[in-house]
């Protein structure tokens, strides 16, 4: 057998040291270059800051896959919702007429947008996949503003990072970097194919992220927040999903 | 005279970096498989093409209970939702199995393993070859052929087509299943027939790999389990195995 001689302990030694010098200086410089996700800390902080890190370095600008017209569901699955309330259902009475967006934080001219208003901002259509975590999927047009867009109006920050998007059922929030955030295909979404957006996909105003799976794409938004930090929303950990035990980046 | 000694210096039977990799596998492959069993059970309906949900024809259903009550299954419960630490967990594995197949790989082209040890030699490569290795498992003389310094001509096939078949495919399905991933490489998806066959190809592979390991763990016990995984773990060579012969 291989004896144990000096010269083996010492190159193991350094190996493991320089590993392990390795790693901390990866997880400080993820951290410096905006690579590490809010939800970073914890044991499975390593695989997520290794995939955020990933998408954000080799995918920030690639595009979502689109699909011909001839491939749209037809008949998507509109996932289940907590109930919406009775304020809720008064608005949807009267056609949405009076939902508006506060678009507020880290911006010069913070804003409330009526969907009328959103619609004069610009408009985008986009044949795109909503995958749920849990494997499904569906095909649909989605026809909005884009989120850019909307951020042109009211001017973020130069030390933005992310924006904080929230449903009108205040116990579903979520957030996504000022990359994804101003990416062309991340739509504040009014119309699906052809049609308004109905109620049960989110209407009158859901969020679009279709580089991300579908728990991202939240339904019913009235409020979007830019900021510099998430630490102050929540838990900390950049949206809801992590405090049950979800990720905060649903790339994969 | 007295008779020589025992040489002290022996190769060991597998390398360290084969030793280190080998293990760190088996951790993410269990891992890999209880998390992604776990999220199945959240939709354990099965799909070709794009796109597919409750609403659409599956190709085939597994007939278990599911963790949502929007699936409908043959049972009248549902079973708790585990699918947060299991998607965490399965991605983090994911990636420790695929910084640990780089470096095999890495470390395996570099020093002939893959030469030396898992492609058939020479005159090993026709069938004759495959039908003694098998024939001599089936008549129960295994003992006989387990040469404990190298591979027979199956075990390597068998190697090599779970390093250089099943497992880039693992990764290949995995991914084709990201919407960021198949955003930067759409290709990855279409050429497997849209993503939900690329997430029934990856349950397919489970089953292979799965197969697999069962088998690998079989022949290992067969072969003698302590003694495999002591060469395995130290590094040792295996006690000579004419001591074992009856």
């Amino acid at each position: 057998m291989k004896t144990i001689t000096r010269r083996r302990l010492i190159t193991t030694g350094l190996a493991a040291t320089a590993g392990i010098a390795g790693v901390t200086e990866a997880a400080r410089l993820a951290k410096r270059y905006g690579l590490a996700p809010p939800d970073c800390g914890g044991i499975y902080g390593p695989g997520e800051t290794l995939t955020y890190a990933a998408s954000r370095i080799f995918g920030a600008h690639a595009m979502a896959r689109e699909f011909p017209r001839s491939m749209i569901s037809e008949k998507p699955f509109a996932n289940e919702t907590p109930p919406l309330s009775d304020d809720f259902h008064q608005q949807q009475a009267v056609g949405f007429k009076d939902w508006t967006l506060t678009v507020d934080g880290l911006v010069s001219h913070p804003t409330k947008f009526s969907i009328a208003d959103l619609k004069t901002l610009g408009r985008s259509s986009q044949i795109t996949e909503v995958s749920c975590e849990e494997g499904w999927s569906y095909v649909a047009e989605w026809i909005g503003t884009p989120l850019a867009a909307v951020l042109r109006e009211v001017q973020p920050a130069p030390q933005a990072r992310f924006a904080a998007y929230f449903s009108v059922q205040r116990e579903l929030w979520g957030s996504i970097d000022i990359a994804e955030a101003t990416h062309p295909q991340t739509q504040l979404t009014w119309a699906m194919n052809d049609g308004d957006l109905p109620v049960g996909f989110g209407g009158p105003l859901r969020i679009r992220v279709p580089r991300q799976l579908g728990y991202k794409s939240l339904k019913y938004i009235d409020r979007i927040t830019v900021t510099d930090s998430m630490k102050r929303f929540g838990k900390g950990l950049g949206s809801v999903d992590p405090e049950y035990g979800y990720s905060w980046y649903a790339g994969i | 005279m007295p008779p020589a000694p025992q040489p002290t210096v022996v190769a060991p039977r597998h390398s360290l970096v084969v030793r280190i990799t080998h293990w760190l596998t088996v951790i993410a492959f269990f891992a890999l498989l209880i998390s992604g069993l776990e999220i199945v059970i959240s939709h354990p309906r099965f799909y070709w093409g794009e796109t597919g949900n409750v609403m659409t024809k599956p190709l085939f259903t597994l007939p278990i209970p599911s963790s949502r009550d929007t699936v409908p299954t043959a049972y009248k419960f549902v079973m708790p939702d585990q699918n947060g630490w299991s998607r965490y967990l399965h991605f983090q594995a994911a990636w420790l199995v695929l910084l640990t197949g780089a470096v095999y790989f890495v470390v395996s082209l570099w020093n002939r393993h893959f030469l030396r040890d898992l492609w058939p030699p020479a005159g090993q490569r026709n069938l004759q070859a495959y039908t003694r290795v098998i024939t001599s498992y089936l008549r129960g003389r295994h003992r006989s052929i387990d040469d404990a310094s190298s591979y027979n001509v199956l075990q390597r096939t068998a190697y090599l087509v779970v390093i250089f078949v099943l497992f880039p495919l693992m990764i290949w399905t995995g991914l084709a299943m990201s919407p960021a991933f198949v955003s930067v490489a759409p290709w990855s998806s279409a050429v497997l027939g849209g993503k939900q066959s690329a997430r029934t190809l990856h349950f397919a592979v489970t089953f292979a790999l799965t197969f697999f390991v069962f088998l690998h763990i079989v022949m290992v016990t067969l072969a003698g389990f302590w003694r495999r995984m002591r060469a395995m773990t130290t590094g040792l060579p295996a006690s000579p195995v004419h001591e074992e012969r009856p």
